[in-house]
């Protein structure tokens, strides 16, 4: 107790509630990418590494909207993701549904090559440099010393009404019942007469989307960079095997538990230290319960 | 797997080594060792990768990390503590397999498809470590001025028609591991671990265990290609050791044939030499090879030695109907 009352003493609780602040904004943006790797397992059993690529590219599609187009922020975001979306459902018509009887090594290779292309392609259509997003509510918001960015506001919220959008639209209507179904019991949901097809090219809309967003979402508050895929792909895999693969609240919970323990250990221990530290969680996790936090289906 | 594999045979493999050894005699160019030392550094790499992907049907997305150990262990014994290079490359090599005992420790505790996750992770964390840890591996600057192999038995192998002999003996070596280790009941139990562990293990063998030593052997023979890979570039940076490397290795790998003894030399000759050729290729390499990926594993996933199996299997099939017609 004497140690967590230092700790207090020392960085005040409004650097701490900041922090928690930052945390939250990040943990939605993670969530919002790991819910579509995890909805895509799920139903196709596919760890599609693809999509890092699919979230970067939801950003360039964010930024070409906004600087080509000249659309406002939310019109450039609603386009990322629904380009993005039938980009996906592309992917899987034209690579993983035909790999979905051949061993799972092959459509995670495929899944390797096209994220290969992708960042290629950007970086030859878009140049290997930064670019940036302007804030589309510049400024701050001050809640009694603790300072936040409108834009992490807006992630926040954003993140928080995607999310229960799409658990609606799992849990109330009959399309996102057939996606629960199949990651249940695929056999079961075919028998019952779902239409695996379909079913499986909706998922894959709905996960390029939902990285798009995520994407443009944060677009404002980081930097916009080929490479930004890669980074993001090794945290929401980190994410889903810590929550169990094709969990959905498995994915929200790891999102969350991922950014507070990078926030934190970035901000409390060593900002270099941040990145490696979902690793480290992950590593700890598979040592002690292998299956993950949440076990699937649930 | 019982079809006949695509099999040069002990004295097919013969006559390729006595070939290549061949080749410095005929006094080409720098460019063409260049390009056949690289082949070969390159062609091991694949095999490690191979005896996981290949022979136990797991896909270790960390072999450039591995690779990255195996030539920074040589880079930083020779240049900074002085060692001989032949004492230095035995030396990353067991600091390849140990890695890759203390990696398959943790990630053998996942089951399936997340082993591969975990792996492309450590790959990342790999290249990050040799990345940011300036005192040791000098970090973004890279490690300058490796010195190249020294002599051995009077023979000075520092020079670029001998050390394509230290690459070449080293390949050699790695083929001829790889496919001993095929034949034994170990590779036969890896195998069975590929057609399905549960099967396996209900056959007695040991999966856990296995999958380990199948482990540090792969990692040792890429710490074995990075080796030889230190000594020969004399320039060693961190982005030689991430994902890209081994995504492009895995390609060289799937184009010759997963699995087989040949594929990884034959995809690696082909690929490399392919890319070296075609100057216009190279700068937009991943644009041809993510796609070309994709296209191998939907139409051809058992490579070109693969393809070349099929072929004998129709012919041999062929002629045993051919028989029975007369009889």
């Amino acid at each position: 107790m004497r140690g967590a009352a230092f700790i207090l003493w020392r960085l005040s609780l409004t650097t701490f509630l900041q922090q928690l602040f930052n945390a939250l904004a990040l943990g939605g943006v993670y969530a919002l990418v790991a819910l579509g790797l995890t909805l895509v397992y799920g139903v196709m059993r596919v760890p599609n590494f693809a999509h890092g690529g699919l979230y970067m590219l939801g950003a360039y599609f964010a930024y070409a909207a906004l600087s080509g187009l000249g659309v406002p922020y939310v019109a450039a975001l609603l386009l990322a993701a629904a380009g993005v979306a039938l980009l996906a459902a592309l992917l899987e018509r034209a690579v993983f549904y035909p790999l979905r009887n051949a061993p799972h090594v092959h459509s995670m290779i495929a899944a390797i090559g096209v994220l290969f292309f992708v960042e290629a392609a950007v970086q030859l259509i878009w140049g290997p440099d930064f670019k940036q997003i302007a804030e589309p509510v510049p400024g701050i918001v001050n809640l009694g010393g603790v300072i936040i960015t409108w834009q992490r506001v807006l992630v926040i919220a954003a993140s928080v009404l995607v999310v229960l959008g799409l658990n609606y639209f799992l849990k109330r209507t009959l399309t996102g019942a057939t996606i629960e179904a199949m990651s249940q019991n695929r056999e079961g949901a075919r028998l019952v007469g779902v239409n695996v097809n379909r079913v499986g090219m909706l998922t894959f809309a709905i996960s390029g989307g939902l990285a798009a967003a995520a994407a443009a979402l944060i677009a404002p508050i980081i930097s916009v960079a080929p490479s930004m895929g890669e980074v993001m792909n090794l945290k929401v895999f980190a994410i889903i095997i810590l929550g169990g693969m094709g969990s959905v609240p498995g994915a929200i919970v790891g999102a969350f538990l991922l950014a507070l323990a990078e926030v934190f250990g970035g901000f409390y221990i060593n900002l270099d230290f941040a990145d490696v530290i979902g690793f480290a969680m992950l590593v700890l996790v598979l040592a002690i319960k292998p299956e993950g936090l949440f076990r699937r289906g649930t | 797997m019982n079809r006949a594999a695509f099999k040069p045979g002990p004295w097919g493999w013969l006559v390729i080594f006595a070939l290549a050894a061949l080749l410095p005699l005929l006094k080409p160019g720098g460019y063409v060792l260049d390009i056949g030392i690289n082949i070969m550094i390159w062609a091991m790499l694949a095999y490690g990768l191979n005896v996981m992907l290949g022979y136990s049907g797991l896909l270790s997305l960390a072999h450039a990390g591995f690779f990255g150990i195996g030539a920074y262990a040589v880079g930083i014994l020779t240049l900074k503590a002085h060692w001989s290079f032949w004492l230095a490359l035995p030396a990353g090599v067991l600091i390849s397999a140990l890695g890759g005992l203390l990696l398959g420790l943790v990630a053998f505790r996942t089951r399936g498809d997340a082993f591969a996750i975990f792996t492309l992770g450590v790959g990342v964390i790999l290249q990050l470590v040799i990345n940011k840890w300036d005192a040791l591996t000098g970090g973004n600057e890279g490690l300058n001025g490796v010195p190249p192999a020294t002599s051995l038995l009077g023979i000075d192998f520092s020079k670029g028609a001998n050390f394509y002999y230290v690459a070449l003996a080293a390949l050699a070596l790695t083929v001829l591991v790889v496919a001993r280790t095929r034949g034994s009941v170990f590779g036969r139990s890896l195998v069975a671990i590929r057609g399905g562990e549960d099967l396996a293990r209900s056959a007695g063998i040991d999966v856990y265990t296995h999958k380990l030593r199948a482990l540090m052997l792969s990692t040792a023979i890429a710490g074995l290609a990075g080796g030889v890979y230190a000594a020969y570039v004399g320039f060693l940076g961190s982005s030689v050791t991430g994902p890209v490397t081994t995504f492009t290795v895995l390609l060289y790998l799937l184009v010759g044939g997963v699995g087989t003894l040949a594929g990884p030399l034959l995809g690696t000759a082909l690929m490399y030499g392919l890319t070296q050729s075609l100057k216009g290729l190279q700068d937009y390499q991943y644009i041809v090879f993510g796609p070309l990926l994709v296209l191998l594993v939907m139409f051809v996933p058992q490579g070109l030695a693969g393809l070349w199996d099929r072929a004998q299997a129709r012919r041999v099939a062929a002629r045993t109907e051919r028989t029975v017609d007369h009889a």
